[in-house]
């Protein structure tokens, strides 16, 4: 009996002592700094690119990297969108990130610069970074420091089917948010849906308030009402209105309150069969479409989100978000040679061939052959602002409380004044 | 804990062995406690795990519901009862609350008789009648994601097989935006659930009706009832432990009620179909306001224990002494 009792008590110490054993494993993986005796630099990449092609054209490009630089190893952390956001709050806890690390720039990327974690760019790349597209860099300035390097940019817009319109009598995508409700009134009064919406996923419906508080109240507003925590001005108010004006034309798809976005009957499947005129999305829109509908093909076009008449902002600026990579405090020197190779023209124009991105270097836009995705290009290229998607700009709490709020503005449960408050009140509580 | 406590414990007769003057008592004694040593040790695998993986997560949630907390690093913003607080005056909650009850009396009223109806019928000899109990029992075994996408496309306005059916069948009035009008999205996802879980009532009843002796009812027949009295009167109060597991089986399952509702509306349109366990999840994995979530489990586990701890202190001790006395009363 007694043996067994030890027998227990031994295995019980061995399987603590493996478990320290790996926690210490796993820390020494951590603090090495990548040198060793051999005098190669071992930089470990963290990103998410886990679908095809670009996971292949990824590690092709790693593999070309260390070929140029022989005394340089790549380590590839690969991990799915979601893992990844909650392996990196476990890794900002213990203060330790790795040297190259995949950011969509925004609140976070200032959370972990707050916290000290993040190199500074702005003189390290400077030679070549001042070169790159000037909007694409919006979400990793933060204090006018250069925190991360993109590698894709992209931007919201209206997405829109030529013969519908055609059909309709509009000679020409709307400018002005009057016009806009004018095209939507001509559609429905030939009876096409004019607009699809997945009400069953937020941020769909948020798109449109963002946008409608970009024109109305401006950019600068969107920033500095974050940062007094309050959402109440009159511009505000005025985008909820603008927003309810449209809402009050009933210009969704049937059903939309319970629409999901890409799913066999959801608002890009919506549009992309034909059954809606508009839909308001990312870049991406045209490859959702025609992956959950049937797709548009030439007739399918693009036109920004109109001016607001009256209000602070221009219809120049944009409203999106892109992905890049930034660097951990004190990385080897040789992880700004890597940013630098992979922002160099070759690779850009690779990435834009191959993986369905946008050009984030001038020189790589000549691999552009879609006329939309040229149109989104020339639109981000002109951009004179850019607000970063509010779910990614403002902590999650608020984020989705603007998701749910204006949700409710849509269904008719809330008032433009009570969506403002409500956002007012999350971001107040949060501390 | 556990673990290094018990060996000293089994050292503990060890100890009281040296006395020889050992009786029947002793014995006894002795082995009573090795009997009691070989339940602990036994347990002890089930109980650390318990421990580990549902007692203490359940415990610390409690304390983080007192804070306000992100759910990253130790909770540290304490800020008293103002979670729950809070959750009363939410209308999302509130609304939770009663839709949790809607369901309930929806499950009590509506869900059980209807799968009583099937077990009596489906207890008939009847040809075919295995192939029936299958394929109504088949629902309840799969699962609640494939059955949230299945509806999601049957419901779909227009384009979905509801439409097209009531279409066919000259009722397109009747055809609507199910899960995506606030009024009707309840009604559509209690049907779903209806058809989801009424197999597994039905199953239940099945082997309760089967326990049944025949012998009764054909006392009764004898004895000149009707159907309906023999029903009412004989099979009714016989069934009835059967019937009260049920009963609970379904007001637990409605209280905890997440994923179909989660595949199929995401609690949505506006809230109008959201559960209590829809809106802790929203707070904890999209918002990480993990303080507040926690609170809303803890007023969820509130509400089950509570219910749990009536319905057996209340309904299910009647059940031994009144169904199987009666039998025996019968058996004289």
């Amino acid at each position: 009996m007694g043996d067994r009792a030890l027998s227990r008590r031994g295995f019980l110490a061995a399987s603590a002592a493996a478990g320290l054993g790996m926690t210490a494993l796993s820390g020494c993986g951590g603090d090495s700094d990548g040198g060793s005796s051999d005098g190669t630099t071992t930089i470990e990449w963290w990103n998410i690119s886990t679908t095809e092609p670009t996971k292949t054209v990824w590690a092709g490009l790693a593999k070309k990297f260390e070929a140029q630089n022989p005394k340089v190893k790549l380590k590839i952390v690969q991990l799915e969108n979601d893992a990844y956001k909650s392996k990196m709050t476990a890794l900002i806890a213990s203060g330790k990130l790795p040297d190259v690390f995949h950011t969509w720039g925004g609140g976070v990327l200032k959370q972990q610069v707050d916290a000290g974690l993040v190199e500074d760019l702005s003189d390290s790349t400077k030679p070549w970074s001042d070169g790159m597209l000037s909007v694409a860099k919006q979400p990793y300035l933060i204090d006018k420091k250069l925190y991360g390097i993109p590698f894709d940019i992209g931007m919201v817009g209206f997405w829109y089917n030529k013969a519908l319109f055609k059909q309709a009598g509009i000679d020409a995508p709307p400018t002005t948010w009057t016009g806009f409700l004018d095209a939507v009134k001509k559609l429905k009064s030939k009876g096409i849906t004019p607009l699809a919406l997945a009400g069953k996923e937020s941020w769909t419906g948020m798109y449109y308030w963002a946008y409608l508080a970009m024109r109305t109240a401006g950019i600068d507003a969107l920033e500095k009402a974050n940062e007094n925590k309050d959402f109440t001005g009159d511009g505000f108010v005025q985008a909820g209105q603008h927003l309810k004006d449209l809402v009050d034309l009933h210009p969704f798809q049937k059903g939309f309150l319970g629409a999901a976005y890409s799913a066999p009957n959801g608002q890009a499947a919506t549009v992309g069969n034909g059954k809606a005129a508009m839909e308001l999305m990312g870049q991406w829109a045209p490859v959702v479409e025609a992956d959950a509908g049937k797709g548009l093909g030439s007739n399918l076009g693009f036109f920004p989100f109109p001016a607001v008449d009256g209000g602070e902002g221009a219809i120049t600026e944009v409203f999106g978000g892109g992905g890049g990579h930034a660097l951990r405090r004190g990385a080897p020197k040789e992880a700004v040679d890597f940013l630098k190779f992979f922002a160099s023209e070759t690779t850009d124009l690779q990435l834009v061939k191959k993986t369905n991105t946008l050009p984030v270097v001038p020189g790589a836009e000549k691999a552009l052959a879609d006329p939309n995705t040229k149109a989104v290009q020339a639109q981000l290229k002109g951009a004179t602002g850019f607000q970063l998607y509010l779910d990614q700009a403002y902590a999650p709490a608020v984020g989705q409380e603007v998701n749910d709020s204006v949700a409710a503005l849509i269904a008719g449960s809330k008032s433009p004044e009570q969506v403002a408050q409500s956002i007012t009140k999350v971001a107040k509580e949060e501390q | 804990m556990t673990s290094t406590f018990l060996p000293d414990k089994r050292r503990g007769p060890d100890i009281a062995l040296p006395s020889p003057a050992a009786t029947s008592a002793r014995g006894r004694a002795r082995r009573r406690l090795l009997n009691w040593l070989t339940a602990v040790g036994f347990q002890v695998p089930a109980l650390v795990l318990f421990i580990g993986l549902v007692l203490l997560p359940m415990l610390f949630a409690l304390y983080a519901a007192f804070f306000r907390w992100g759910g990253f690093g130790m909770p540290s913003d304490y800020i008293g009862g103002d979670n729950f607080t809070h959750l009363f005056q939410d209308p999302v909650f509130l609304g939770d609350l009663w839709r949790c009850l809607l369901l309930v009396v929806l499950s009590l009223a509506l869900q059980l008789p209807f799968a009583l109806a099937m077990a009596v019928a489906l207890n008939q000899k009847m040809r075919g009648r295995a192939i029936y109990r299958m394929l109504f029992f088949a629902p309840y075994v799969l699962s609640e994601a494939i059955t949230g996408v299945l509806f999601s496309m049957i419901f779909a306005p227009d384009d979905g097989l509801a439409d097209h059916v009531l279409g066919a069948i000259g009722l397109d009035g009747l055809g609507g935006e199910w899960f995506a009008d606030p009024s009707w999205v309840m009604a559509s996802l209690f049907l779903v659930m209806t058809w989801k879980y009424f197999g597994f009532h039905m199953m239940l009843y099945l082997a309760g009706l089967q326990s049944i002796p025949a012998e009764l009812t054909e006392a009764a027949l004898i004895d000149g009832a009707n159907p309906w009295q023999r029903f009412r009167n004989v099979i009714l109060p016989l069934l009835a432990p059967t019937l009260r597991i049920s009963v609970f089986l379904s007001v637990i399952g409605a209280i905890q009620l997440f994923d179909l509702v989660w595949v199929i509306t995401q609690g949505g349109p506006d809230h109008h179909s959201e559960t209590m366990a829809v809106t802790m999840f929203q707070y904890g994995f999209k918002r990480y306001q993990v303080g507040y979530a926690s609170a809303i489990s803890v007023v969820m586990f509130g509400i089950c224990l509570v219910f749990a701890l009536a319905y057996q202190r209340f309904v299910l001790r009647r059940d031994l002494e009144g169904a199987t006395t009666t039998m025996r009363g019968d058996g004289k």
